[in-house]
C-alpha cells in the first residue's frame, strides 16, 4: 500500500466519485454515453472549471474570492461587446482587471484585511460596472471564441479535451513548476518562505493575478457558449468554485490545493445538476442537493485528515 | 463633540445625513416625510439581519453567515403557508418562524463544529439546502400574509413605520444584550482572543453557538416581516440581504476583525445604504452606477479602517 | 587548545548587551566560533541562549557590542540575508518547513538557486544525498509531503535541509535541540556527522538538554546564566555533573526552607495519573499548597495546565462553581483582551458572579475591579483605560488579578513573571503567600529557580513528563538542574 499516499488518496476520493457519477448517468440515461451526450453533458463545464482553478489560486494563499460570480459576469458583458466590436480596448480592459486582482492581492496582504470582505466588495464594484455595460442581456460573442467553443475533436468532445488540457497546464503551473512550489510554500508555512529570502508580497500578487487570468479566460469561456450576456450570467460561480475546489479535494488554508482535483470537481459538480434531472429529482431539490454533496464530502474529508493525523503520529 | 466623534458609529451617521439632505433638497423638500419613511422601512429589514450579522462578525476572523437570505425565505414561506391569511393564527406563524430560524442555527454551529469547517462553507452549504426546502415547500404558489399582519407591515404608527419600530425595539434588545449582558462581553472577549478567552473562563462553543442561532432567529424574523411588507413571500427576497448585512457591520463601525460591535451604527449603515440608493434613483442613476458606489463605499470604509492602529 | 586559538573566528559576538523591557537577557555576552570546532552551549531557563542564538542568525540586533564575521565589523548590515550569504543556518525548535509540500519541493524553497528546468531532479539530489550522508538508511521517501512525515522524520529533513548546499557553502549550523524528537540511533548519528562537517572545517553550534550529547559532540563548552557567559573551558574538562554544578549559582543561600508538609490524609484538589514509561509521577496538588512546575521551557509544563484547566469543562455553559482559574504567562496569546479596559479585563473570569439575569451588575463590577486595583496595587488612573495602556507588569498584575479574584480553590499560573520588574513581583509573591495560607492552591509553572524556590512541592518536567517530584529542602536548584538535564537520550 505503500503507492496510496495520503496526497494520492485525496484525489482518489473525487475521481471515484467522478466515475460513479459518471456510471450512474450513463445507467439512467444510455443514449448520453455518446459524442454528442457527453458534449450535452458538460457543455457548460469548461467555464465552471476555469473559474474553479482561479478560486484555487486564491485558496492556495489562505484567501476566499467571493466576487468570483460578479467578476466572469463582468468578463462576459466586456467578452460580448468591446471584445467584440473593439478588440484592442478589450483586450485592454481585461489586461487592467488582471491588475486589478495583483493589486487586490498585494492590499490584502499589505493591510492584513479579511479577503473575504474586501472581495465582497469588489462584488459590488464588478456587478455595478457589469450592469453599467450591459444594462439588459445581450452583445454578442467574438467568432473566434464562439468557434473555439463549438468545435468538435475528433473521438472526444471538446468539454473533455479542454478540461484535461487545463489540468495538464495548470498542474505544471501549480505543482511542478519552480515558482509553483513557493507560491504554495506562501500558503504552508509563510514565515519560513520568508525566512528563506522570498519575497511574499509578490508571490501573493502573482497568485492573484494568475487567479484573475483564470477567471478572465472563464468568462470568455462562457460567452463562447452562450452566444450573448448578462450582467447576472455567472453568478453562481462563486460558490460553485468553492465548491469544485473542496470537491477536488482543496482545502482552505494551508496550501493544500490540486489543480488535477479542482478540474475534478468542477466536472462533478456539472455532472451532478445533470444526474438529479435525469433521477427526475424535482429541480426544486437540486441547489439542496449540492449542499449536501458538499457537506458529505467535507465529512470524507475529515475521515480522511483523521487518518492521516494518525499516520503522521506514528 | 469630540468623544461623540470617537465613537465608531459616528460617521455612519454623518453620512447617511449627508446623504438624506441631498436626496431632499434635490427635490426642493417635497419629499422629506416620503424619503424619510422609505428609508426607515426599507432600512429596517437590513437592521433586524445586520444585528444578527453583527454579532456573528464580532465572534473574529473567518465567522460570517451567509445563510441569511434562504432563512429569511424558508421562515416567510413556512410561516405564510401555515397561516393560509388566517388572522387568527398570527401567533403561531410567529413562532414557526422563530422556530425555522432556531433550527438552522442549530444546523449551522453544529456544522461548524462537527465538520471543523470554515463557518463561511459551512453556513453557504446549510443555505443551499434551506433554499431548496423552501423552493419545495413553497411549490411557487404564492400565498398572501394575513390581512392585519399586512396592514401591519405596511402601516405607520405616528407617522413611523411599524417596521422601524420593530427593528426599534429588536435593536434595543441586543443593545442591552451586547453592552450590558453577560453574553456580549463573552462574543467581544472571543472576538478578541479566543485562546485568551477560553482561559478565562469564557465558554467557547456554548456562546458561539447562542450565535449562530440568535443571528438565524432575526433572519427569520425578518423574513416573515419582509414577506408581509411585500404581500407574500418570493423565493428570491433574501438575495440582497447576503451582501447588505455585511456592508451595514462594516459600515456601521464594528471591526471586521471582530472583538468589537455596536448597535447604532447599524442603524447608521443601514440607513446610508438605502438612501444611497434612493439619492441614486432621485438624481437618475442606473442600477450599475448604485452598484458600483456601493462597493467603492464598502472598499472604502475597509481601508480607512484598517489604517486605524488597532489599539 | 593551541590549534582552537590559531585558527580563525569565524562569527564572533563582542559584548554584547540586550534587554526586553525590564528584563536583562544578554547582559555583555562574549561568544566566538571558529572554523573547524563544535561549541557547546548550556544553560537553564532565562540563561540568554536562544537570545544569543537569534542574534547569531540575524533575527535581532544587540543594543550594544559588536557581531565579527571572519574578524570584520559587520554590526551595522546584519540580518537574516547577510547570515545566510556568510554560509550561516539554522535548525529552530520549531518547525520551519512547509508542511503542504514535498521534501524535494521545501529543499527549492531553502535554495534560490534551484531553479529552471529540471529543479526538481537536482534539489532532489541534493536533499537525498545529504539525507543518505547524515542519516544512513533513512527511509525517507524525499517525494512525500512533510505533514505526513513522523515528527522524528521531519527533524531529519530539517537538519538536512540545514546543511545542505546549492551554491553558497555552508559553513556554520545552529542546532537549537536538534535530537528532541530523535531516537538514540538518529541522535547518535547526528554526532558523527557534526564531528565529520567539524573535521573539514566546517562549525556547529549545539543546543541540548542532554548534556552527554554536548560532551560528546563539543570541543568546547560554553556555559551560560543570566545573561552572561559563566564558563567556557574545553568539553573534555568538563563532566555531566561539573556542567550541571557550572549552570547553578555559586553561592545561594534560600531564606527558609519550606518543611515538607504531612499530606497522607488529605484530599488531593486536583490529580491526574502519570501516562508513559516508568518512573511514572502522578500529578496531584493539596489545599493551601503551592506547587511548582520546574524544567526547561517547553517541555511540557503549559500543556500539562492546559490540560488540567480542561479537564474541568465549560466549553458550552460557564460553571458557577468553576475549580480553576488560569494565569496566562504570553500575555499577547494567551491573556490580554486588547480592546477592552482594565475593568473589562480584570473581571472577565469573575463575569458569572457579577451577572443577574444575564445582566452584568456595573456597580458590583466596579467595586469588585476597585478594591482589586488596591490590594495589588495597578499603576493607573483610571481603570477604564485601556488594558495596553499599562505596563508589562501591571498588565500582568490584572492577569493575576482576574484570576485570584474569583473563589476558585485552584490557581493555574503559566509562567506569570515573565518580563515583569523585581519589585512587582515581590508583591505578587507575597500575595499568593497569603493567599494559600487561606487555603487556596496555586500551580506555578516558572522558568525562574528563586520562584520555584519559593514552592511548597516541585515536579520537574523534561521531554513531556514528570521526571521527578520535590519537597521541603530537597527544593534546591542543584537538584532541579540534574532532573532536568538528562545524562544519555531517552
Amino acid at each position: 500500500m505503500n503507492w496510496l499516499t495520503a496526497d494520492r488518496l485525496r484525489l482518489l476520493v473525487p475521481a471515484l466519485s467522478l466515475a460513479v457519477l459518471l456510471g450512474a448517468v450513463f445507467y439512467l440515461q444510455p443514449r448520453s454515453m455518446s459524442y454528442v451526450g457527453l458534449n450535452l453533458l458538460l457543455n457548460l463545464a469548461v467555464p465552471i472549471t476555469l473559474a474553479t482553478i482561479a478560486q484555487m489560486l486564491i485558496m492556495m494563499v489562505n484567501d476566499l474570492d467571493l466576487s468570483m460570480g460578479t467578476f466572469v459576469s463582468f468578463v462576459a458583458c466586456v467578452t460580448a461587446t468591446y471584445l467584440q466590436t473593439d478588440p484592442w480596448l478589450g483586450v485592454l480592459i481585461l489586461a487592467v482587471c488582471i491588475a486589478a486582482y495583483a493589486g487586490m492581492g498585494v492590499v490584502i496582504h499589505l493591510r492584513n484585511l479579511p479577503s473575504i470582505v474586501v472581495t465582497l466588495g469588489m462584488s459590488f464594484v464588478w456587478g455595478g460596472l457589469a450592469v453599467l455595460m450591459l444594462p439588459t442581456p445581450g452583445g454578442t460573442a467574438p467568432d473566434w471564441i464562439r468557434w473555439l467553443m463549438t468545435s468538435k475533436p475528433p473521438i472526444v468532445p471538446m468539454a473533455i479535451v479542454a478540461s484535461v488540457l487545463i489540468a495538464a497546464i495548470t498542474h505544471w503551473l501549480v505543482i511542478r513548476s519552480a515558482f509553483g512550489v513557493v507560491l504554495r510554500g506562501v500558503g504552508g508555512n509563510e514565515r519560513s518562505v520568508q525566512r528563506a529570502g522570498w519575497s511574499v508580497i509578490r508571490a501573493k500578487a502573482l497568485a492573484y493575478a494568475l487567479a484573475g487570468l483564470f477567471a478572465v479566460l472563464a468568462g470568455i469561456a462562457l460567452v463562447g457558449l452562450t452566444t450573448s450576456a448578462d450582467a447576472n450570467i455567472a453568478l453562481r460561480y462563486t460558490l460553485l468554485s468553492i465548491a469544485g475546489v473542496i470537491l477536488g479535494g482543496g482545502e482552505f488554508v494551508g496550501g493544500r490545493v490540486s489543480p488535477i482535483g479542482a478540474v475534478i470537481g468542477a466536472l462533478t459538480l456539472t455532472l451532478a445538476a445533470s444526474f438529479l434531472s435525469f433521477l427526475r429529482i424535482s429541480p426544486d431539490w437540486q441547489i439542496g442537493a449540492q449542499g449536501a454533496i458538499l457537506i458529505v464530502v467535507l465529512a470524507l474529508r475529515l475521515l480522511l485528515n483523521r487518518r492521516e493525523a494518525r499516520e503522521g503520529r506514528q | 463633540m469630540r468623544t461623540l466623534a470617537a465613537k465608531p458609529w459616528f460617521w455612519s451617521f454623518v453620512a447617511a445625513f449627508g446623504v438624506w439632505l441631498a436626496t431632499i433638497l434635490f427635490t426642493g423638500g417635497a419629499s422629506t416625510i416620503g424619503v424619510s419613511q422609505a428609508a426607515l422601512t426599507f432600512a429596517a429589514f437590513s437592521i433586524i439581519v445586520g444585528l444578527g450579522q453583527m454579532f456573528v462578525i464580532t465572534l473574529g476572523p473567518g465567522n460570517v453567515d451567509l445563510s441569511i437570505p434562504s432563512t429569511m425565505t424558508l421562515a416567510g414561506t413556512v410561516a405564510l403557508k401555515v397561516m393560509e391569511t388566517n388572522d387568527g393564527l398570527v401567533l403561531l406563524g410567529l413562532i414557526l418562524a422563530v422556530l425555522v430560524g432556531l433550527c438552522i442555527g442549530v444546523v449551522n454551529y453544529g456544522l461548524i463544529k462537527l465538520l471543523r469547517i470554515p463557518p463561511i462553507i459551512a453556513t453557504l452549504s446549510s443555505s443551499f439546502i434551506i433554499q431548496s426546502t423552501a423552493i419545495w415547500y413553497n411549490r411557487g404558489i404564492r400565498i398572501k400574509p394575513p390581512a392585519t399582519l399586512i396592514q401591519f407591515a405596511t402601516g405607520t404608527t405616528l407617522g413611523i413605520p411599524n417596521v422601524a419600530l420593530v427593528a426599534l425595539l429588536i435593536s434595543v434588545v441586543i443593545w442591552v444584550l451586547l453592552e450590558k449582558g453577560i453574553y456580549g462581553r463573552r462574543v467581544s472577549a472571543i472576538g478578541q482572543n479566543m485562546r485568551a478567552a477560553r482561559l478565562a473562563g469564557v465558554p467557547v462553543d456554548g456562546t458561539r453557538f447562542a450565535t449562530y442561532v440568535l443571528c438565524a432567529v432575526l433572519a427569520s424574523l425578518a423574513g416573515l416581516l419582509l414577506s408581509c411588507f411585500s404581500g407574500g413571500a418570493a423565493l428570491n427576497m433574501g438575495t440582497e440581504y447576503l451582501l447588505s448585512s455585511i456592508a451595514v457591520v462594516v459600515i456601521g463601525g464594528t471591526a471586521v476583525a471582530g472583538g468589537s460591535a455596536n448597535v447604532p451604527g447599524i442603524w447608521g449603515g443601514s440607513l446610508f445604504l438605502f438612501l444611497v440608493v434612493s439619492m441614486l434613483n432621485t438624481y437618475g442613476a442606473s442600477a450599475g452606477v448604485r452598484l458600483l458606489l456601493t462597493g467603492i463605499i464598502i472598499i472604502g470604509v475597509i481601508l480607512a479602517a484598517s489604517r486605524r492602529p488597532l489599539a | 587548545m593551541d590549534t582552537a586559538a590559531t585558527s580563525r573566528d569565524m562569527l564572533a559576538v563582542n559584548g554584547a548587551e540586550k534587554s526586553f523591557g525590564a528584563v536583562r537577557a544578554l547582559a555583555g555576552v562574549d561568544f566566538v566560533v571558529r572554523a573547524g570546532e563544535c561549541v557547546g552551549l548550556v544553560g537553564h531557563n532565562g540563561a540568554g541562549k536562544s537570545t544569543l542564538v537569534t542574534l547569531m542568525t540575524g533575527g535581532t540586533k544587540p543594543d550594544r557590542g559588536r557581531i565579527l564575521l571572519d574578524g570584520q565589523d559587520a554590526t551595522g548590515s546584519y540580518g537574516f540575508a547577510a547570515a545566510r550569504e556568510h554560509g550561516l543556518r539554522c535548525v529552530f525548535q520549531e518547525l520551519s518547513l512547509c508542511p503542504n509540500l514535498t521534501v524535494t519541493e521545501n529543499t527549492r524553497i531553502a535554495h534560490r538557486s534551484i531553479s529552471g528546468l529540471g529543479w526538481r531532479r537536482r534539489a532532489e539530489q541534493v536533499i537525498r544525498q545529504k539525507l543518505d550522508e547524515i542519516f544512513p538508511g533513512h527511509g525517507i521517501d524525499v517525494g512525500t509531503t512533510i505533514a505526513s512525515l513522523s515528527i522524528a522524520k521531519r527533524q531529519m529533513v530539517e537538519i538536512a535541509t540545514a546543511f545542505s548546499e546549492s551554491e553558497a557553502k555552508v559553513r556554520l549550523v545552529i542546532l537549537d535541540e536538534p535530537t528532541s524528537s530523535l531516537d538514540a540511533t538518529l541522535a547518535g548519528q547526528l554526532l558523527a556527522y557534526v564531528r565529520k562537517f567539524v573535521g573539514a572545517g566546517g562549525s556547529v553550534v549545539v543546543i541540548s538538554h542532554i548534556l552527554g550529547e554536548i560532551l560528546s559532540a563539543a570541543d568546547r563548552v560554553v556555559v551560560m546564566k543570566d545573561g552572561k557567559v559563566v564558563a567556557e573551558r574545553p568539553a573534555s574538562e568538563f563532566t555531566v555533573a561539573s556542567l550541571v554544578a557550572a549552570m547553578g549559582s555559586v553561592v545561594r543561600e534560600r531564606d527558609a526552607v519550606r518543611p515538607a508538609r504531612d499530606q497522607s490524609g488529605q484530599t488531593p484538589v486536583l490529580a491526574q495519573t502519570a501516562t508513559g514509561p516508568e518512573p511514572a509521577i502522578g500529578f496531584v496538588a493539596y489545599p493551601g499548597e503551592i506547587v511548582g512546575l520546574a524544567g526547561l521551557g517547553g517541555h511540557g509544563q503549559t500543556r500539562t495546565l492546559i490540560g488540567l484547566y480542561r479537564d474541568q469543562g465549560g466549553d458550552w455553559i460557564a460553571r458557577r462553581d468553576s475549580k480553576v482559574a488560569f494565569v496566562a504567562g504570553d500575555r499577547h496569546v494567551d491573556g490580554n483582551l486588547p480592546l477592552w479596559s482594565i475593568l473589562k479585563n480584570l473581571t472577565l473570569t469573575l463575569l458569572p458572579d457579577l451577572t443577574r439575569f444575564g445582566l452584568v451588575q456595573h456597580r458590583a463590577e466596579a467595586a469588585v475591579a476597585q478594591q482589586w486595583r488596591a490590594r495589588i496595587e495597578v499603576r493607573t488612573q483610571d481603570l477604564d483605560n485601556p488594558i495596553l495602556s499599562l505596563s508589562g507588569g501591571n498588565q500582568q498584575k490584572v492577569l493575576f488579578a482576574r484570576a485570584l479574584a474569583t473563589r476558585v480553590p485552584v490557581v493555574l499560573m503559566d509562567d506569570p513573571m515573565r518580563g515583569v520588574d523585581i519589585g512587582t513581583k515581590q508583591e505578587v509573591y507575597a500575595i499568593l503567600r497569603s493567599e494559600a495560607d487561606k487555603g487556596r492552591t496555586f500551580v506555578w509553572y516558572s522558568t525562574e529557580m528563586d520562584e520555584i524556590c519559593q514552592c511548597d512541592r516541585v515536579y520537574v518536567f523534561r521531554e513531556g513528563r514528570i521526571v521527578a517530584e520535590l519537597r521541603g529542602a530537597d527544593i534546591a536548584e542543584s537538584h532541579i538542574l540534574a532532573a532536568s538535564f538528562a545524562e544519555q537520550a531517552a
